[in-house]
């Protein structure tokens, strides 16, 4: 069922690209400072679009959720909500990295220089590390996104948006990826705190979970009908 | 194609003479998208089952023939009812989960071989007989209406074949019709592999003598041939299955060329589309037929993705579709073969071997009786065992092909490359997942292939011509969205 999810979700991100693209190709016939305009406009209204539809499938999500279990009549939900939030973020984190970086990979297969006209030497290595860094983040964003909408905490939802925007908006700088992929990763590690906690996790949890000690707090996530 | 799911012990129960059910519904939780109609294409989903508790039957009398009339009817019926939406529910996502295996293993082996070996996507000049019209014209108008009259051939040859298959099963050719699968599916595992064989040689610069050759052949062909006709191991059937369906694929994607190919996609969908929810057609007449001789029908070439033994179906070869490529390469370059049909134009072979394919794919709405009909095991075939709780999953294999034509197409030809496949397989396994969805909830009979198909084209065309432009600037300069 996870799976399932996980795939209708992973084609909902398609959407807001192409959205976005759709956008683009109308407003297509400008000069090249032009274009970079453009591009950035491009990608900001991405990141909001792809928000949007985030939030979309947070509620498609719930009511198909609550719909399976009024017809399954069981106990417990099928899936829980952080399961979805997970299964949303990955997949969210998995189309984004595979259309950012497949055609890449396929290119570094094949014969060339990297960098022959002067760009940066590192374009492969920092595509990889920051097509990580984009893949965890939409992983973490999808988890604190789902708990944000289920408690209400609409200050928790515009924050995840920012920091999106923000992480966008750093992979302008691109070709000095100091300035771009530091603060990712900062944010990475911070998003990632952040999820872990509003997934119900905790420093004992985590302790308890590492030595393998307490079976019945990893089954804690399945909420009673 | 058609997919199936079953559930034997329900079937069973729910034979019971029945005529409140309507036609549509089957105590049966089968799921069947069958492909194509008559014209060989297409699946077409086979929805009523799935919640069908209410037994098997139209209600008709003929409905019962065979099956042992199950006690309490209308109790069992309801209850089973209940149970089978539930666990339909429960179970249609891990179904749903066993068929994206094998089709997405069926899309990596054309991708990949699409990929290195570059066979497939040379235009030798050659084509099918059936597409005679070239596609490297002057203008863009001329190429358009060649593509057109390209595919308009196929699709009628389609039809023909179809209602020559029903035909052939009116007037009780039984043995033409094995035997033509017999004979196609022996020259898909012989045959068409070693071309693959040569070619993938070839790419990666391999010496190989020809008695090391044919003995590769002849034991994967053999060994193809006892599983898929005969029995064998599932997972080796399995990997069998997916092998000859890339095979053909293979063959669709090299020998039609671009706008033929995509047109006869899009017609092909919409065909079964039409012939599965509209109530007139070839196949129809052939369910009926065989609903009036109380015989099974001959289950066609499917894919199944048993949890437990058992079962019928998938010893039948091939789908229409297999056999068509065929056809198109006897007829075209080579003599035909030794006919086992003796009266047909070009090599008999085909048409009656289509015929049998369309007779074998069976109804596009599975009703009970075609049902009962192909879960009944004929004496011919060696005894199943059923579990009390048997379920599987059956898929047809003329989906698999189409599917993996779309993804293949897509990647050989488009020139966003990488994306465009992810998007285009993306696209087909939310079409599988929403059709095999849609069947729950309509119990009716659906096609399958539309909805993937569609969804393919859509993605393919839209990501080509929107997404590929805005990704290379992004990609150019590093941004990331």
């Amino acid at each position: 069922l996870t799976l399932c999810w996980f795939f209708y979700l992973a084609i909902g991100h398609h959407i807001p690209i192409y959205t976005q693209c759709l956008i683009l190709v109308i407003s297509n016939k400008e000069s090249a400072a032009q274009q970079k305009g453009l591009l950035i406009f491009g990608v900001v209204l991405s990141v909001l679009l792809q928000e949007t539809f985030r939030f979309a499938y947070y509620k498609l999500l719930k009511k198909a959720n609550e719909g399976l279990l009024t017809l399954s009549q069981e106990e417990t939900m099928p899936i829980s909500i952080r399961q979805l939030a997970y299964v949303s973020g990955l997949g969210f984190g998995f189309m984004s990295g595979a259309f950012s970086v497949v055609n890449i990979l396929a290119d570094s297969a094949g014969p060339g220089t990297v960098g022959i006209h002067g760009d940066s030497q590192h374009y492969f290595l920092s595509s990889a590390f920051m097509t990580m860094a984009i893949i965890l983040l939409h992983m973490f964003w999808g988890v604190v996104f789902f708990d944000a909408c289920e408690k209400q905490r609409w200050w928790a939802v515009g924050a995840v948006v920012i920091s999106h925007l923000l992480v966008s908006c750093l992979t302008f700088q691109n070709p000095e990826y100091v300035a771009s992929l530091v603060p990712t990763y900062v944010i990475l590690f911070l998003m990632g705190v952040w999820a872990f906690y509003s997934a119900g996790g905790s420093l004992k949890n985590l302790k308890l979970c590492l030595t393998c000690k307490d079976k019945d707090l990893l089954l804690a996530n399945h909420r009673p009908r | 194609m058609a997919v199936f799911l079953h559930h034997q012990n329900q079937q069973e129960a729910n034979r019971s003479p029945d005529s409140t059910q309507k036609p549509q519904e089957t105590g049966v939780p089968r799921v069947r998208s069958r492909g194509g109609s008559a014209a060989g294409a297409g699946a077409g989903t086979g929805g009523g089952g799935d919640s069908g508790g209410g037994g098997g039957g139209n209600g008709t009398s003929p409905e019962q023939n065979g099956q042992p009339p199950a006690a309490p009817a209308p109790r069992v019926v309801e209850r089973e009812e209940e149970e089978d939406e539930e666990l339909t529910l429960k179970y249609g996502a891990k179904h749903v989960i066993m068929l994206f295996v094998p089709v997405t293993l069926c899309m990596v082996v054309v991708v990949a071989t699409i990929k290195s070996v570059s066979f497939y996507t040379q235009n030798d000049g050659q084509r099918l007989i059936y597409t005679p019209f070239p596609e490297d014209t002057d203008t863009v108008g001329q190429r358009a209406l060649n593509s057109i009259l390209n595919a308009t051939i196929m699709i009628t040859v389609i039809i023909v074949m179809t209602l020559v298959l029903v035909m052939l099963y009116k007037y009780r050719c039984y043995k033409v019709i094995q035997g033509w699968l017999f004979l196609s599916s022996l020259l898909l595992l012989f045959f068409f592999s070693y071309i693959y064989l040569k070619e993938v040689f070839k790419t990666y610069n391999l010496a190989m003598d020809y008695v090391t050759l044919a003995i590769i052949i002849w034991n994967f062909g053999v060994v193809g041939m006892m599983c898929i006709h005969w029995k064998g191991p599932l997972r080796l059937q399995q990997a069998y299955l997916i092998m000859i369906s890339a095979l053909m694929a293979l063959v669709f994607i090299k020998y039609l060329p671009e706008w033929t190919a995509w047109l006869i996609l899009a017609v092909i969908s919409v065909y079964d589309l039409l012939a599965v929810l509209c109530p007139k057609g070839p196949l129809r007449i052939l369910v009926e037929t065989a609903q009036e001789r109380n015989e099974p029908i001959f289950p066609a070439l499917i894919y199944s993705c048993k949890m437990d033994n058992i079962l019928v179906m998938s010893h039948s070869p091939t789908r229409r579709l297999l056999f068509k490529p065929n056809w198109y390469l006897f007829s075209a370059p080579l003599a035909s073969p030794v006919p086992s049909s003796p009266s047909q134009d070009d090599g008999g072979f085909t048409q009656s071997w289509v015929s049998q394919q369309e007779h074998r794919l069976g109804p596009l709405q599975s009703t009970d009786e075609t049902r009962r009909e192909i879960q009944q095991m004929p004496s011919a075939r060696p005894p199943v065992e059923e579990d009390d709780e048997e379920r599987g999953v059956k898929l047809g294999l003329g989906d698999f092909i189409f599917y993996s034509m779309l993804v293949g197409k897509a990647s050989a030809t488009a020139s966003g490359d990488w994306n465009t496949t992810l998007a285009c397989f993306v696209a087909i396994l939310i079409g599988l997942c929403l059709t095999l969805l849609l069947l729950a909830i309509f119990k009716k009979a659906l096609p399958a292939l539309p909805i993937s198909i569609f969804f393919g084209l859509v993605f393919y065309f839209a990501t080509d011509n929107l997404v590929r432009p805005f990704m290379d600037k992004l990609a150019l300069h590093q941004f990331y969205i």
